[in-house]
């Protein structure tokens, strides 16, 4: 990464920090907010949180390790989310993520060797009339079976990848 | 031809079956050939198998075309369904006629599918805001009265009278108080929290408004889960409409009183539906539970007193107050008064939301309303209140909804969320799902909940493989009264009922090669 680059991340984490500190309890915000922006939550940036907001690193951390939705990594250019709680099961959410994994090669948690997808368990996404549920970005998709979730990796797989300046 | 309004739901169960893509054609379809029709994004009547539910105004009701997918659309708009085609096949008839919906008593759920929830003007057509107006000419300890003789009680799983919490802060002193709504709909098989913020926003905010005033806190926040995207979207669009017309800020419609709120997003904790945990998180803590006492009531959100409470029951308050207590608690039977939004989830033909007076069996709800198994398969197990509930056999199906009779067989109601399962489940694999839920979602604050599930996990997994099984069968038995004396919350002390249900009730499932 160019510094450069670096320092304009630096730049944005210190904004949104300085956007949100006056606000009671502001730390979930300020997390969310440089998700939204970045993706995740780079450690190293950690220190600049902590002083801003007046608080220990280890706080940070502990925080950002508590939740399942916090990221410190990269995840891939599209996150899946797959429903494993008990209404998907009763219609056979088990067999689909024995197939997720299969299909895509990978573990939950982890991102194809291509950085397309990315692997999450999720524990209800309210869909639960439609049974079994998987959600990518905002979207959630109802009655999801082996052969339509190879469907929806496919598609985003042949998206079109946006070129940014 | 006047203008008629098509009703199209945007609620995340019809968009994951396609709503927007529907809605996007009829209204091309309309712009393009000049046709009067205006496309309106309703929510959704929780009838989810005819999803997407297509309505038309008519002089003589709304009639109702389902399921309308987007690739049946095209046939639709051919079919001139918009102009009442009869004899199309997804025609259903007026709406309020299906005997689903008929059959019910939508108190809460009123305006849920039927309004337009980002139109104040529909909103208050249907009585919206009249119950903020009456309570604002009320004192405080008039609207707590009211609240408590309904007889209301915690729609969130707890089931505590929610009067009495709001009377608690009503009398403590304090120069700052609170209203937090606990919108961490995270019970797999419930939907209720989600359905009525996407489809009737307001009613949520008016209800905290109501609280607020009641209790003397000018301040709300909704602690809303990640999961739930289009609800933030429309209730974050809801709170701008109400402040806009001074339903909610300062001197709220001249009345003096001040009341305003914000959202705050939660990250993938199931514990923070927890209250105390909850309250950890929105003060931008990891969401660790806290010992009570102190009550969150008395000593809550950043030390001040503070209301919490469940989406239904803070939505369920304005009707209260515009009906009157008795009105409300006319419904129900015994200590469970007035109406619960059960929602039918899981291996079920009809899955859908059926707010109904407590009462009525399970048996009914699942058959009656269910129409049984989604597979067709024969229905073997029923898991009632979320992951937390017990997994219910035939032979108890015939208890009556209602809180203490759901005590006695060691189960609860909770949040009402009802999932069924055909008899292809492995009960053994259910158990043990309970265990290892509560270990990846346990805060870590208590031994028992913590250490104790990763335990569960390895004797069920012993007790499957044909080791020892008598006395490891004995040591879950152990560990599970373990966890439920000696656990800091409902977490650790609830995760043992699943597991002894299934253990009990479904016994041969343990046998190991089973």
């Amino acid at each position: 990464m160019s510094i450069d680059k670096e320092a304009s991340r630096e730049e944005m984490v210190l904004e949104i920090v300085s956007k949100y500190k006056e606000i009671p309890g502001p730390l979930l915000v300020v997390l969310h907010g440089i998700q939204q922006e970045l993706g995740f939550i780079p450690p190293e940036f950690i220190p600049d949180i902590a002083e801003g907001l007046n608080l220990s690193r280890a706080e940070i951390h502990g925080v950002i390790s508590f939740y399942h939705f916090f990221r410190s990594t990269p995840a891939g250019r599209h996150t899946i989310q797959l429903c494993r709680a008990e209404s998907c099961q009763a219609m056979g959410s088990r067999e689909l993520e024995r197939h997720a994994k299969k299909s895509l090669e990978i573990d939950f948690h982890q991102t194809t060797a291509d950085g397309q997808i990315t692997l999450e368990p999720v524990y209800c996404l309210g869909n639960c009339a439609c049974s079994p549920a998987i959600r990518v970005g905002d979207a959630i998709h109802a009655h999801v079976g082996a052969e339509s979730f190879d469907a929806i990796v496919n598609e985003l797989i042949s998206e079109k990848v946006e070129v940014k300046n | 031809m006047a203008n008629i309004k098509v009703y199209v739901p945007r609620d995340t169960t019809a968009c994951s079956l396609g709503a927007d893509s529907v809605a996007i054609s009829l209204q091309h379809y309309f712009s393009n050939n000049d046709i009067d029709c205006e496309v309106v994004r309703s929510g959704s009547r929780g009838l989810y198998w005819l999803e997407p539910l297509i309505e038309i105004e008519t002089d003589s009701g709304r009639i109702a075309y389902g399921p309308i997918g987007p690739n049946i659309i095209d046939e639709f708009i051919a079919a001139k369904c918009w102009k009442i085609n009869k004899e199309h096949w997804s025609y259903l008839g007026v709406v309020d006629e299906i005997p689903y919906l008929q059959k019910q008593q939508r108190v809460t759920f009123a305006r849920v599918g039927v309004i337009d929830p980002l139109s104040l003007s529909d909103y208050e057509n249907h009585f919206g805001f009249s119950g903020l107006k009456q309570a604002l000419d009320m004192s405080g300890q008039e609207i707590v009265s009211q609240i408590k003789d309904s007889g209301l009680r915690g729609r969130g799983g707890a089931a505590f009278p929610t009067g009495i919490k709001w009377q608690t802060v009503l009398d403590t002193e304090s120069d700052q108080k609170y209203v937090v709504c606990n919108a961490d709909e995270g019970d797999s098989g419930t939907y209720s929290d989600r359905m009525l913020m996407e489809s009737d926003p307001l009613c949520l905010i008016e209800g905290m408004t109501i609280a607020g005033i009641a209790v003397g806190a000018d301040k709300g926040y909704i602690y809303l889960r990640d999961e739930y995207p289009l609800a933030f979207t429309v209730l974050e669009e809801a709170i701008v409409l109400a402040r806009n017309s001074n339903f909610l800020g300062e001197n709220i419609l001249d009345s003096g009183k001040n009341f305003d709120l914000e959202i705050r997003l939660g990250a993938g904790a199931y514990i923070c539906g927890e209250e105390t945990s909850m309250l950890e998180s929105l003060e931008g803590k990891r969401g660790e539970v806290r010992p009570k006492p102190p009550l969150p009531a008395i000593k809550g959100l950043f030390g001040k007193p503070t209301v919490i409470n469940n989406v239904i029951s803070l939505a369920s308050v304005a009707a209260i107050i515009v009906n009157g207590a008795s009105s409300y608690q006319n419904y129900g039977v015994n200590r469970s008064r007035g109406t619960l939004p059960f929602q039918l989830s899981g291996n079920i033909k009809y899955a859908g939301l059926v707010e109904i007076p407590f009462g009525v069996t399970l048996k009914d709800l699942l058959y009656e309303y269910g129409g049984g198994s989604r597979s067709g398969r024969p229905l073997r197990a029923v898991q009632v209140g979320g992951p937390l509930g017990a997994y219910l056999p035939e032979s108890q199906w015939d208890t009556p909804l209602d809180y203490e009779a759901f005590t006695s067989i060691d189960g609860m109601l909770g949040h009402g969320g009802i999932v069924a399962f055909d008899d292809t489940v492995d009960m053994s694999a259910q158990a043990r799902f309970s265990m290892e839920f509560c270990a990846i979602e346990s805060c870590g604050k208590c031994t028992p909940c913590r250490i104790g599930s990763v335990r569960g996990v390895e004797v069920i997994d012993r007790i499957k493989a044909g080791e020892n099984s008598v006395k490891n069968k004995e040591l879950l038995l152990e560990l599970c009264d373990t966890m439920v004396t000696g656990s800091l919350c409902a977490m650790g002390g609830l995760t043992p009922y699943p597991v002894r249900s299934a253990l009990e009730h479904f016994a041969e499932d343990f046998e190991s090669g089973s």
